[in-house]
């Protein structure tokens, strides 16, 4: 881990990290990242626990600013301009990068008014054009049979599955360009999975995704490009098939072959 | 395999955990029944006593002279809703917003601790040192006892029981629902209006219930402030009766009449604030 890594690619990236550094307090979680995350691919961050991979998604939407002892340094450019600038409002990174977290989040209002809400904030839409776009994030979230007859009942009375589908239409329908996925499965039945893993696949026509994950078969199936980070560092960076099949490091292959982690 | 083939040191183990188990259970079972006793007995008591004093006249008529025959609580009933509403009401927005100043934006600040301090402090203070601070704060220098007085010391009370009840009630709302809020771009003024506290509402209406209840039947603070009336008044500058004030006044008193609208007094409190939790309970049941 002595030599730097450099997520560079050959397509155009969508978003780019600078020497990025971030600190919870004094704890150095995140060192020296330079990366480029492709647009309209899926990336997956994998690593063992506590290497940084979430901390990276959550300062993509400065997440981070929330509590005032965590601070970033370095750059992240969105199409060119600078996401961590204290010039730019925080609320239009997050309505251009959007974030679906580990843990269902239903909001306590109805099934409808969760996906509404987001929409609301940016945008005044007649009624009609607001039902349009709620059925089109429940069905980009392969949710709105199953809820189509019962929009105004509370969501937290979906289960699990479902509410994450929830979660996701409601990333979704303010029609981010990012979106950042921070281990979206870990608490979902094998078919909830397989519904949210073909949604990425879905999504990333239109949008760059990025999804951290524990399943390393999670990660080789729906990702074009994978990023292993230990420790606070990006160890390798590249297509997924070359960074599964003839990892570059040998600590990429300890950990993706179960030897280590 | 069998269960008998459990070792015998197993088998001990267990039946010691299993005696605990009784014991524990039989404890807390004695420990509900004997509150659940006197809850039973004064509720009997109120219903036995107040029954007796109840007639329409308690509703329609105003508080007795003494050794009149007849007579109500109208007066004490009306003030009394009157006081105890708009206390309610300026009390409720100030108790809410200054809990959410402490949970949602204070939580490590200078201020919000010293505010957090207060209030607890507030929250415990004797009512009667309320009563008699609104005493010296407001009517010794307006020179005469008003409901508005009355309802400032009662106002008082519900702000801290406030505070604390939505402070705790926000708290207990997980970060990650605000987390997801943000990451859709929310302000944070409506991450708390639309999601935090209206995910806590039903603790927070919970508190503001405990504290109107619990000013329902205040006498303390009214008696330097409100003082009573014998008659009907719906003027705020002046004194105003109350069931609490009313029911102190009546129930040590040597006449009968009187301390049977003291008991029909006590009952309607005790229904009243019944009604209330039950009314506010129903309304509120399983909705978001």
């Amino acid at each position: 881990m002595d030599t730097k890594v450099s997520g560079s690619i050959s397509e155009k990236p969508k978003l780019t990290v600078r020497d990025l550094n971030f600190y919870y307090g004094s704890f150095h979680a995140l060192k020296h990242i330079h990366l480029d995350i492709p647009e309209r691919k899926v990336t997956a961050f994998i690593g063992p626990s506590g290497c940084g991979k979430s901390t990276l998604l959550r300062v993509f939407n400065r997440m981070f600013e929330l509590y005032p002892d965590q601070r970033a340094e370095g750059s992240v450019t969105l199409d060119g301009e600078d996401i961590l600038s204290k010039k730019l409002d925080v609320s239009l990174v997050r309505a251009k990068i959007g974030m679906v977290f580990q843990k269902p989040t239903p909001f306590p209002m109805s099934i409808y008014d969760n996906i509404a809400f987001g929409v609301r904030l940016f945008e005044t839409l007649p009624r009609a054009e607001m039902d349009e776009r709620v059925e089109w994030a429940l069905k980009k979230a392969a949710l709105w049979n199953e809820v189509k007859d019962k929009l105004n009942q509370n969501g937290s009375s979906l289960s699990g599955g479902q509410q994450q589908r929830l979660c996701i239409a409601r990333g979704i329908a303010i029609k981010p360009e990012v979106l950042l996925l921070d281990e979206p499965c870990s608490a979902l039945d094998p078919i909830s999975t397989g519904k949210i893993e073909e949604l990425i696949h879905e999504l990333k026509v239109d949008y760059t995704v990025m999804i951290v994950t524990h399943n390393m078969q999670q990660a080789a199936r729906c990702s074009d490009y994978t990023a292993y980070m230990y420790l606070g560092d990006l160890v390798e960076f590249g297509p997924t098939s070359e960074l599964f099949m003839k990892p570059k490091k040998k600590d990429t292959e300890d950990y993706i072959t179960g030897r280590f982690g | 395999m069998s269960f008998a083939t459990l070792s015998a040191a197993k088998m001990a183990q267990h039946r010691h955990r299993k005696r605990i188990n009784v014991l524990a259970l039989v404890l807390s079972l004695s420990a509900m029944a004997f509150g659940l006793f006197w809850l039973a007995w004064i509720l009997f008591e109120t219903l036995r006593l107040g029954l007796g004093g109840m007639a329409l006249a308690v509703f329609t008529e105003m508080t007795p002279p003494p050794l009149a025959s007849t007579g109500g609580l109208a007066n004490a009933i009306f003030g009394s809703m009157l006081m105890v509403s708009l206390a309610t009401a300026l009390g409720t927005p100030i108790g809410v917003m200054a809990g959410v100043y402490l949970a949602e934006y204070g939580q490590t600040t200078w201020l919000g601790r010293v505010t957090q301090f207060i209030s607890d402090i507030l929250l415990s203070a004797p009512s009667i040192v309320i009563g008699l601070f609104v005493y010296s704060a407001v009517v010794a220098h307006l020179r005469s006892y008003s409901a508005f007085a009355g309802i400032l010391a009662l106002a008082l009370i519900v702000i801290p029981v406030v505070i604390r009840t939505t402070e705790n009630m926000l708290s207990l709302i997980p970060n990650a629902l605000r987390e997801a809020a943000y990451a859709l771009g929310t302000p944070k003024w409506k991450v708390i209006s639309s999601v935090t506290l209206k995910a806590a509402r039903a603790g927070v209406i919970t508190g503001i219930l405990l504290a109107l209840a619990r000013i329902a039947g205040e006498t303390a603070p009214l008696l330097f402030t409100a003082l009573s009336n014998q008659f009907w008044s719906a003027d705020l500058s002046g004194p105003m009766a109350s069931l609490p004030v009313t029911i102190f006044k009546f129930a040590m008193s040597p006449y009968e009449n009187w301390r049977d609208l003291a008991w029909a007094g006590v009952l309607i409190i005790t229904m009243g604030v019944l009604a209330l939790n039950i009314l506010a309970r129903v309304l509120f049941r399983n909705k978001y």
